[in-house]
């Protein structure tokens, strides 16, 4: 009698946890923002924060796919690399074939994640070393195919993906196409961990594998599903990355650290069985948040760095020391 | 009863794999050497010369090698490496007498690394993947913050190191060789080492039998260290100054890992060695030597690598009976 309502607050404690660390960050910083710059709290600054964070807020859920059952994905920030250089060269000006060129950068995202997949759930290889390699073919793929410079030339309806506001929405003002996008990525990712089953597997399968396995789980095809979504996340966040910062070869330079960053922020567990959506979310905005804080002060864009690095330790601290108190 | 005790004897399947391992890289190499007709990498000197190819990512993948073996990891090498060359060459300034100064000040540098690293994942129960990425981010920012201050050059005398040699041996090869069998030594004889494989393989186990697992896992990070250390001042020898990326570009973090793993060492601790881990840096030196003879394009030279680490892995990996992460 006494369990029963024990047993219904207990799933919802760590969530309500998850949802804390990574809003209150982001929250202090954003109004630190506000503080130095206050037109920050005008509808239209907000969007626009929320279109430029919107690549990392995509990747941080994709990873969180992963992270929450129990890997790594070194190779999205390849991934991204690929899809910008693979975008430009494809299209090459054409706007008439930017919607199959999207479609078929999809399959090579997808295509990527399967590989990643199937090698971590068959041949056993642990995840960090198998994306690990995929980052380098992925990478050196991208450099090859453009001969290690930028060429090709995005059209307009391509970068209007990341590039183009919509203007007199009603309530919002202004409404970036990027910020759509972002929503309906989450919207989804959300529904693939709460609305369906394999969000209860990814989390049992990150506790507890071999359990998992007992219990009648199908282990690998949990797995290879978590890389093909970071994959897709990839893919996503580098199209809006090409939208708006055009085409380079370091596009996607060192954003899977950061999105790994920003699901360990937000209080999602590496190696797995714990976080949400929102920790990926609340993560990515508050390490963006933080970057433009940075920017805002003035501080040497290398100093970003260690800032990053030193917060990245208070926050996985935090997270520790509460676990200990609690326990 | 005499059979059993036979058929357990720890770490004795351990050497075939580390010598196959290098007898395929240097058959690979060989082969190569032959088919592009590029014979004078054959000879003495063009040998010593693939050694020499070795010693940076020998070094710290040595240095990874302990504190993966005690379960934990550093991702802070490659900043490590880099703010040891600036520092040395900073130091120095091209003057002979600073050549100990330097090193001894460089070293302290990562004695410290290597305590706050320990201290945050023994102490600290942070994930040492986080833990060693924040302290390697902190310090490339402030490496590369304040670089324009932090110029100069190494001592020619200093740079003996690299381009010197004993014999015709290089004296980098000797002091990785020297360092390897310590390094072994360490691992396999002392009681330092025994604890290493024992907190590597069961921390619960290793705390209930006496030993005290946060020391040793601290320690392993201050070795870890000491060795991207001696790195970077290998590397700031040969390149006659440091700059703030070197350790970044040349990937000195993952790729450490990487060889250590071929090399047989078990990512969650408690099985491995050094002489795989040399076997794996041999394979990542001949296939560099072997694409360079055939004339192979850099980048693809790089989709060759990434494939090559997932299959070298999985051909130990795949035989596992659990589940990997």
């Amino acid at each position: 009698m006494t369990t029963a309502p024990q047993a219904s607050a207990l799933p919802r404690r760590p969530a309500r946890i998850a949802l804390n660390a990574g809003l209150v960050i982001f929250v202090v910083l954003y109004a630190a923002i506000a503080f130095i710059q206050p037109n920050y709290l005008e509808p239209g600054l907000f969007m626009n924060f929320l279109r430029r964070a919107a690549p990392l807020v995509i990747l941080a859920c994709g990873q969180l796919y992963v992270i929450l059952t129990g890997g790594f994905d070194l190779s999205m920030g390849a991934v991204a690399t690929l899809v910008v250089l693979a975008a430009s060269i494809l299209i090459n000006g054409d706007p008439e074939t930017t919607w199959a060129v999207i479609g078929a950068l999809y399959v090579m995202g997808i295509a990527v994640g399967l590989v990643n997949g199937l090698v971590v759930a068959f041949l056993k290889v642990p995840s960090i070393i198998a994306t690990l390699g995929a980052m380098l073919s992925v990478n050196g793929l991208a450099l090859a195919w453009s001969g290690g410079a930028a060429r090709g030339d995005l059209p307009e309806n391509f970068r209007n993906l990341g590039r183009l506001v919509l203007r007199d929405v009603p309530f919002v003002g202004t409404l970036p196409l990027a910020v759509i996008v972002l929503l309906g990525f989450v919207a989804i990712a959300w529904w693939g961990l709460n609305g369906t089953v394999y969000g209860k597997r990814a989390l049992v399968v990150g506790d507890n594998p071999r359990a998992a396995e007992l219990a009648g789980t199908p282990v690998a095809a949990t797995r290879i599903l978590a890389f093909v979504v970071s994959a897709v996340s990839a893919v996503t966040a580098g199209i809006l990355l090409g939208g708006f910062s055009g085409v380079s070869v370091n596009a996607g330079e060192g954003l899977e650290l950061q999105a790994i960053a920003a699901c360990v922020i937000g209080g999602a567990q590496l190696l797995g069985g714990r976080g949400s959506v929102w920790s990926a979310v609340f993560g990515a905005l508050s390490l963006f948040a933080l970057f433009t804080l940075l920017n805002l002060l003035g501080l040497p864009q290398a100093l970003r760095d260690s800032i990053q690095g030193a917060i990245l330790i208070a926050a996985v601290g935090a997270t520790v020391w509460r676990g200990r108190r609690r326990a | 009863m005499t059979t059993d005790i036979t058929r357990i004897t720890p770490r004795a399947p351990r050497l075939p794999v580390s010598v196959l391992l290098a007898g395929l890289s240097l058959g690979f190499y060989i082969i190569i050497a032959l088919s592009t007709g590029e014979t004078a990498q054959l000879s003495p000197s063009g040998i010593l010369g693939l050694f020499q190819r070795m010693v940076a990512l020998g070094l710290v993948a040595i240095g990874q090698t302990f504190v993966i073996l005690v379960g934990s990891i550093d991702l802070s090498v490659a900043a490590l490496i880099s703010a040891v060359a600036v520092l040395a060459s900073h130091v120095m300034q091209g003057d002979p007498t600073m050549m100990l100064p330097a090193i001894v000040l460089c070293l302290g540098l990562c004695l410290m690394v290597g305590l706050i690293n320990g201290a945050l994942v023994a102490y600290g129960g942070i994930n040492p993947l986080i833990a060693t990425l924040g302290t390697g981010l902190v310090i490339q920012g402030v490496l590369a913050a304040s670089f324009g201050m932090l110029q100069g050059a190494v001592a020619r005398e200093f740079q003996v190191l690299a381009y010197g040699g004993l014999l015709g041996v290089p004296y980098s090869l000797v002091l990785l060789a020297a360092l390897s069998l310590a390094a072994a030594f360490v691992l396999d004889r002392t009681l330092f080492g025994a604890r290493i494989y024992a907190v590597g393989g069961n921390p619960d186990g290793a705390r209930l039998a006496g030993i005290r697992t946060e020391q040793v896992i601290l320690s392993a990070h201050v070795v870890a260290s000491l060795f991207a250390g001696a790195s970077g001042l290998y590397l700031a020898a040969r390149l006659q100054s440091g700059t703030p990326w070197i350790g970044r570009d040349g990937i000195y973090d993952l790729e450490s890992i990487a060889v250590t793993v071929i090399g047989g060492t078990i990512l969650a601790g408690g099985k491995g060695g050094v002489a795989g881990t040399l076997a794996g840096v041999l394979l990542f030196a001949s296939l560099d030597a072997g694409f360079n003879m055939l004339g192979i394009d850099a980048f693809l030279k790089q989709v060759l690598r990434g494939a090559i680490v997932i299959a070298a892995v999985a051909v130990h990996a795949v035989r596992t009976k659990g589940h990997v992460a």
